[in-house]
């Protein structure tokens, strides 16, 4: 499942891959949710992980910014050991953006602050200096003028852009996106996923855990076919999506394309 | 994996009621048990230190030694408790109809008389009802006297009427509006439809809000001590006297009726907690 | 200046109703300072009860099992044992047996006086519920909201500070508005330990100028108004709290 023997070895230090893991299990009491899992994403990378729900997808992802701890096995996030007992989880966190499905914005506070309190409370940086970013960030998912505005009162798409530029505001070297478009409505999806887009053509380190095949498609470099914890099949693309071999893939495949 | 969610399903700013209910919370019968020994053990133990050289009673044999006496008080706390219990319930079920009924005459009497008995504070209250109601009455010529625990009994049975008023109207009103009308469209008249249909369907929820009045109004009682009604706190304080006055024997005397009130009303929190969660899921 | 006194003179004179408060200064002045014993009771306990909720709450939800139960065992027995019997045992049973200084004169000056044992075991008292009324409101936070700020790098302190706690109170405010009306009642408790708060000094003024009715009002008055401006303080916050977007 590992591409090569180990890429830890062979490849440029320009080109470590910033996540790695490997053999990931996790069990929840008596299920396994996952059974060895083992990636590599390179800087500048965008993976997408797709697979039927309750393929361990959603889990994968948290376990990479430790929300949800190991049972065993290996995650490497730019030289930080994820399972380390002694992990210094703001060192990882900083490192490692998230965004959630249900977008999880602070609803006592307006957009503008959703995007600062992070930045100021856990980095205890300069207000006036965060307030300038913050500004920058909702102009770039295209909410100017939102400032003011609650959660309550934007719609989920709205919503969903503020939860970006909250992560992006602690400058994270990789992103999360955790189905992030699956709570939406058909017609606010597109605006969520060419912010996406736009992170991805920048340079943005994503994993992405989506149903949106045709955005897979399109951004992904590499995709990772996933199903009752273990990774059936990946590849770019291209190649994923026009000749899976597995059948458990091209049965996937065949029934949300 | 994912927990099932709605978009914007924060719960805040929705209505809200306190629970009292999580089994992680909730300290079973056993632990109940420890709880009150670690109790009783620090009351009675904690001051041993303090003792002076002299042969006299240690703390535990003085509290043991007036048990019983303390125990009787206890039984006329318990005895005021429901016997107020018994006349605020009735007193209120009628106040909380007032609260319900179609005339608007009628239901601002209610609502002032319930807003005045829940806000004004137990104790003066109960000086009121001392002071203000005479100490006999005259019922058919026949001479009846008050006692003052009786006038006591009487001071707190006002605010459980005001609280178990609220509790009818609260209850009433949790009943769908859909039920008064399919009452209606078969002919019941109001009376009817209040009596028969609604109030039998909310007794089971007023079942749990009104042990928790119980529960407040037990432990009410003891300020009956302070307008003069030979109660448990009364007594405690005058075996403390009874014992040459120690200060090392106020702590375990007190403690004992601290005691006594946790063994009694703990139960009934546990149990009105049970009720709520279980209707709660019904 | 002398109206309102001369007023109650002559209706004393004419009617025979004695509001002594109202045109004997002696009378007034303890009254007054009965009021400003019962707004230091007031005040003090609720902040002192609010720290108490907030921090019990805290740790309740925190990963040390002894402090939990620690506070599961204080919530118990301060819920389930009468308030009067609690500052008893406080200020006599407690107060007695903690060291005092003692003056020159070799006179005993008790560590806390009546008034602030007061404020101990009532606030004690209130903050016992006040722990179950926020961890009410901390149960009803999404988990995935602490989520989201654990994944900015909140700590869980810091977490608890700035996203569930503000979000917690605004959700148990309306159990919170009850449990302070009735530690605002409940302070009339003090009275039993000789802190001279509002009833404490109608009480004197009653027996020393014999018109308890009148005074009964007056008293019954007194905290008809101050539960009154209380309620109004608690609605004017929830207002100030609401979040725009969510509605009732």
């Amino acid at each position: 499942m590992f591409d090569g023997a180990s890429p830890m070895l062979s490849v440029p230090p320009a080109d470590l891959p910033i996540v790695q893991l490997l053999d990931v299990h996790k069990s929840f009491g008596e299920a396994e949710v996952l059974k060895g899992i083992s990636f590599a994403v390179r800087r500048g990378e965008v993976v997408c992980i797709i697979g039927p729900s309750g393929s361990g997808k959603s889990t994968l992802i948290r376990c990479i910014n430790a929300l949800v701890p190991l049972t065993s096995g290996m995650i490497r996030v730019d030289g930080i050991e994820v399972a380390d007992p002694k992990l210094d989880k703001l060192a990882l966190r900083r490192k490692v953006g998230m965004v959630f499905q249900q977008y999880n914005l602070f609803p006592h506070k307006t957009a503008l602050e959703n995007v600062m309190m992070a930045p100021i409370h856990v980095l205890g940086q300069d207000r006036r200096e965060v307030e300038v970013r913050a500004h920058a960030l909702l102009a770039k998912v295209r909410l100017a003028g939102k400032e003011a505005a609650y959660p309550g009162e934007m719609s989920g798409g709205q919503q969903q852009r503020v939860a970006i530029a909250r992560s992006l505001a602690m400058r994270p070297d990789v992103m999360l996106f955790d189905e992030v478009t699956a709570a939406l409505d058909p017609e606010t999806v597109k605006e969520v996923l060419v912010t996406i887009r736009e992170l991805a053509e920048e340079g943005m380190t994503c994993i992405l855990v989506t149903h949106e095949m045709n955005f897979a498609r399109e951004v992904a470099d590499h995709v990772y076919f996933t199903d009752r914890g273990v990774i059936v099949e990946h590849g770019p693309p291209e190649s994923l999506f026009s000749s899976a071999v597995d059948p458990r893939t091209r049965r996937f495949l065949s029934q949300v394309l | 994996m994912r927990p099932p969610q709605t978009a914007s399903d924060l719960p805040v700013l929705l209505p809200f009621r306190v629970s009292r209910t999580r089994a992680r919370f909730a300290v079973g019968p056993v632990r109940a048990g420890l709880l009150g020994a670690g109790l009783a053990g620090l009351i009675l133990v904690a001051p041993a230190f303090a003792q002076g050289p002299d042969a006299v009673l240690s703390p535990f044999q003085v509290v043991l030694r007036w048990a019983p006496l303390l125990l009787t008080g206890f039984a006329l706390n318990v005895a005021i408790s429901l016997i107020a219990m018994l006349l605020g319930t009735a007193a209120g079920v009628g106040l909380g109809l007032g609260l319900l009924s179609e005339g608007p005459i009628l239901r601002r009497i209610a609502w002032a008389l319930t807003q005045f008995f829940r806000n004004v504070p137990w104790l003066v209250l109960l000086f009121f009802v001392m002071f203000l109601v005479p100490f006999q009455v005259t019922v058919l010529g026949v001479r009846v006297p008050l006692p003052d625990w009786i006038k006591a009994t009487v001071g707190f049975a006002l605010p459980v009427m005001a609280n178990v008023a609220e509790i009818v109207r609260a209850a009433v009103r949790s009943v769908p509006a859909a039920q008064w009308e399919a009452a209606e469209s078969l002919a019941f008249t109001r009376r009817q439809t209040l009596f028969r249909i609604i109030l039998p369907q909310c007794l089971k929820r007023m079942l749990p809000p009104w042990m928790n009045v119980y529960a407040l109004i037990a432990m009410a009682t003891v300020q009956a001590s302070i307008v003069g009604v030979t109660e448990m706190l009364t007594l405690t304080a005058q075996v403390h006297a009874a014992e040459g006055g120690r200060p090392e024997l106020f702590a375990p005397l007190y403690g004992f009726a601290l005691l006594c009130f946790f063994l009694y009303c703990y139960p009934i929190d546990r149990l009105t907690a049970r009720l709520e969660r279980r209707f709660e899921t019904a | 200046m002398d109206a309102v006194p001369n007023w109650f003179r002559s209706l004393y004179e004419t009617t025979g109703f004695n509001f002594t408060v109202f045109y004997d200064p002696y009378d007034w002045h303890r009254y007054v300072n009965g009021l400003k014993i019962t707004l230091l009771l007031m005040v003090t306990t609720i902040l002192v009860s609010l720290v108490i909720g907030a921090v019990g709450a805290f740790i309740q939800g925190g990963p040390s099992r002894f402090l939990r139960s620690v506070v599961n065992g204080f919530v118990v027995v301060f819920r389930n044992t009468p308030p009067l019997v609690q500052i008893f045992f406080f200020y006599f049973g407690l107060g007695t047996l903690l060291p005092a200084a003692r003056t020159a004169d070799g006179l005993r000056v008790p560590l806390l006086d009546n008034v602030q044992w007061a404020i101990v075991s009532l606030a004690l008292f209130a903050g016992a519920f006040n722990v179950e009324i926020f961890r009410s409101g901390i149960e009803a936070v999404p988990r995935t909201t602490v989520e989201a700020a654990e994944s900015l790098g909140y700590t869980r302190r810091k977490a608890y500070l700035y996203v569930v706690l503000p979000l917690a109170l605004r959700v148990c405010l309306p159990a919170l508005n009850n449990n302070l009306i009735n530690l605002l009642k409940t302070t009339t408790l003090a009275y039993a330990i000789a802190v001279p708060e509002t009833l404490y000094a109608v009480k004197q003024i009653w027996s020393e100028s014999q018109n308890v009715l009148e005074m009964m009002m007056v008293l019954l008055a007194t905290y008809a108004v101050l539960v009154g401006v209380l309620v109004w303080i608690m609605h004017r916050w929830e207002r100030a709290l609401r979040i725009p977007g969510y509605s009732r």
